[in-house]
């Protein structure tokens, strides 16, 4: 049903139609009103079964969020900032047990000073976490992400965060087209979990193990990663298909049919760009604006980049990095994604925000100095052709450079 | 597309009245967009919101630097906050008070904008004779469906009661109504002057 309603709302109603089984967080700012939303669904009856955990700390809540998922349960929560911090080590377990919990964080920048207000340094933390990372354009796709989010967890195994940007999104009211339970149960069957934790037939999992088999643990959930690149856009289309609207994939396609310089940006931030973009276009001077959905975890020398580009010049719109960085997380992740080295992009930053205006002219000008032009962005394509097998694990550092 | 920044004190449902337009301008089948700018509000504190209305998707996000309408919930604001910031000269604003605005200390910045398009509406009088609450938001937004024409006082009144129910909407629908005719009236006069 289409409706006016604040981006929160719509994600609980999105989640709501999902059918989890547990849910449990702990408040924060500005996650707070999601599961405000969800609590008052579950008590009103409107969710069942469901059972909503009170916890008494971010770390409880991912900590239940693990033992109802092992135990086979559709399990979700929803953090923001330096909650996700606080549950660090249970989202690191999380990924390592692949538990196909989905969580929602509501993006908002890490103290100190205290900030409540967006940027993604708290997703950006839990890269390498295991966890894949959609991130949301608008209140729309925030909703429809989350719905393809257990579909891809479920899938896949692996735990799945939905970013949206805290306030900007999370507190702002628009148009969103919520689909019916009807259409969602057809979409999303029922968790049939592989292995569950059972008092009846007891096993352990995540239990200690030597570093060979901590590597092909760590190796069979790197290749599930991989396979996500083939799964997302899998569960993008199906989605497209069954709802009638394209929301999800890993990238998003440029709006321009001119090849330009690719600029990849996550969130919002996309499509003020894109919107700066569009207006340059106008004027012909084509460019174009490609989109990472998902944001790169770990993979070494072997990362497929989100959004590869070939030579030339990657810029990267980004929310502050922290300081000392020598670039934003991503940004690094998919330089190192570039292969071979001699085709390598060079990097630029782009600050991109309030008060961080576009360079947009300083950035052509520099571009044209260093004669960069003609840059296409092609869609994200999982390496078919490489072997599934040792190949894949990282080179020795001699071979894969900085 | 049309911009509207709405002025207030934490308390007097700045943030609702930017979702109540929003919610209006949707029920007229257009794109709209209202978000606050978020602190650490306190009752009393200045408190901001944005609402913005198209007949195509909204993409920007950024705060309404150049608003094409203002909404003033709190006259005290006027002279601690810079409300008129970025105003153009064809802007709208709405004061709720019973005074006139050359003596609250506007008089520079109104005398840049068009006398018509300038208007005040007593409403926290109008939302406590029919609410017995001091609460305008919803009263300005009817003034503001006669000043401005966005939206119809009927899409207003329904936003409302979509939000409201009861006497609560009950109440805050004829006050917007008395403000939609009390600002009908003085822009007639002022037009006719």
């Amino acid at each position: 049903m289409l409706k006016q309603t604040e981006g929160s709302q719509a994600v609980a109603e999105a989640v709501a139609l999902c059918r989890p089984e547990v849910i449990c967080a702990y408040p924060i700012s500005p996650q707070t009103h999601i599961v405000e939303g969800l609590s008052r669904l579950v008590k009103s009856g409107a969710l069942a079964p469901c059972e909503y955990v009170n916890v008494e700390s971010e770390f409880a809540a991912m900590s239940v969020a693990i033992g109802a998922s092992a135990a086979g349960a559709r399990a979700y929560t929803a953090t923001s900032s330096q909650g996700l911090l606080y549950m660090t080590e249970a989202v690191y377990n999380a990924g390592g047990l692949g538990l196909p919990i989905v969580m929602t964080v509501a993006n908002r920048a890490l103290g100190a000073p205290i900030n409540i207000w967006n940027d993604h340094s708290d997703a950006m933390s839990q890269r390498d976490s295991g966890w894949l990372q959609l991130y949301a354009e608008d209140n729309q796709e925030a909703a429809d992400l989350h719905i393809q989010a257990f579909r891809i967890a479920e899938e896949l195994s692996l735990p799945v965060m939905v970013c949206m940007d805290g306030f900007v999104l999370t507190h702002a009211y628009e148009r969103v087209d919520l689909p019916s339970l009807r259409q969602v149960d057809a979409f999303l069957p029922p968790h049939t979990p592989s292995q569950v934790l059972d008092p009846d037939d007891p096993v352990s999992i995540g239990a200690m193990v030597g570093p060979e088999a901590f590597t092909e643990v760590r190796y069979l959930a790197h290749l599930r990663h991989l396979r996500a690149l083939e799964v997302i856009p899998k569960v993008a289309a199906e989605f497209a298909a069954a709802f009638g609207r394209d929301s999800g994939g890993l990238v998003r396609r440029p709006r321009f049919g001119r090849a330009g310089p690719a600029v990849p940006a996550r969130r919002r931030g996309d499509r003020d760009r894109r919107d700066g973009l569009g207006a340059r276009h106008a004027q012909g001077r084509g460019r174009r604006a490609a989109r990472a959905r998902r944001a790169r975890r770990r993979a070494g020398d072997h990362h497929v980049p989100a959004v590869p580009v070939r030579r030339g010049t990657a810029g990267t719109a980004r929310r502050p990095a922290r300081g000392g960085a020598r670039a934003h997380p991503r940004r690094r992740g998919r330089r190192r994604g570039h292969r071979p080295r001699a085709r390598r992009p060079r990097r630029r930053g782009a600050g991109a925000g309030r008060g961080r205006a576009v360079p947009a002219d300083r950035d052509r000008r520099a571009r044209r100095a260093a004669g960069h032009h003609g840059v296409a962005a092609r869609h994200a394509r999982p390496r078919r052709d490489r072997p599934a097998g040792p190949a894949h694990l990282p080179r020795p550092a001699a071979a894969g450079g900085r | 597309m049309f911009q509207v920044r709405i002025h207030g004190r934490g308390g007097q449902g700045v943030v609702t009245a930017a979702e109540l337009l929003s919610i209006a301008a949707f029920l007229e089948g257009r794109h709209a967009q209202a978000f606050p700018t978020f602190g650490s509000e306190r009752t009393g504190a200045p408190v901001v919101a944005f609402c913005r209305i198209d007949d195509r998707p909204i993409r920007v996000r950024e705060p309404v630097a150049r608003p094409d309408a203002l909404i003033v919930q709190d006259a005290t604001l006027l002279r601690a906050v810079n409300v008129f910031d970025g105003l153009g000269p064809d802007a709208y604003v709405l004061v709720n008070t019973t005074r006139d605005l050359r003596e609250l200390g506007a008089a520079e910045a109104v005398a840049t904008l068009r006398p018509e398009r300038v208007r005040t509406v007593p409403a926290t009088a109008l939302a406590r004779e029919h609410l017995g609450r001091p609460v305008p938001n919803a009263v300005l937004l009817g003034g503001f469906a006669a000043l401005t024409g966005l939206v119809s006082l009927e899409s207003v009144c329904a936003a409302i009661r979509q939000r409201f129910a009861g006497r609560v909407a009950d109440g805050n629908v004829a006050a917007a109504e008395r403000a939609y005719a009390y600002v009908s009236a003085t822009t007639k006069e002022a037009i006719d002057a």
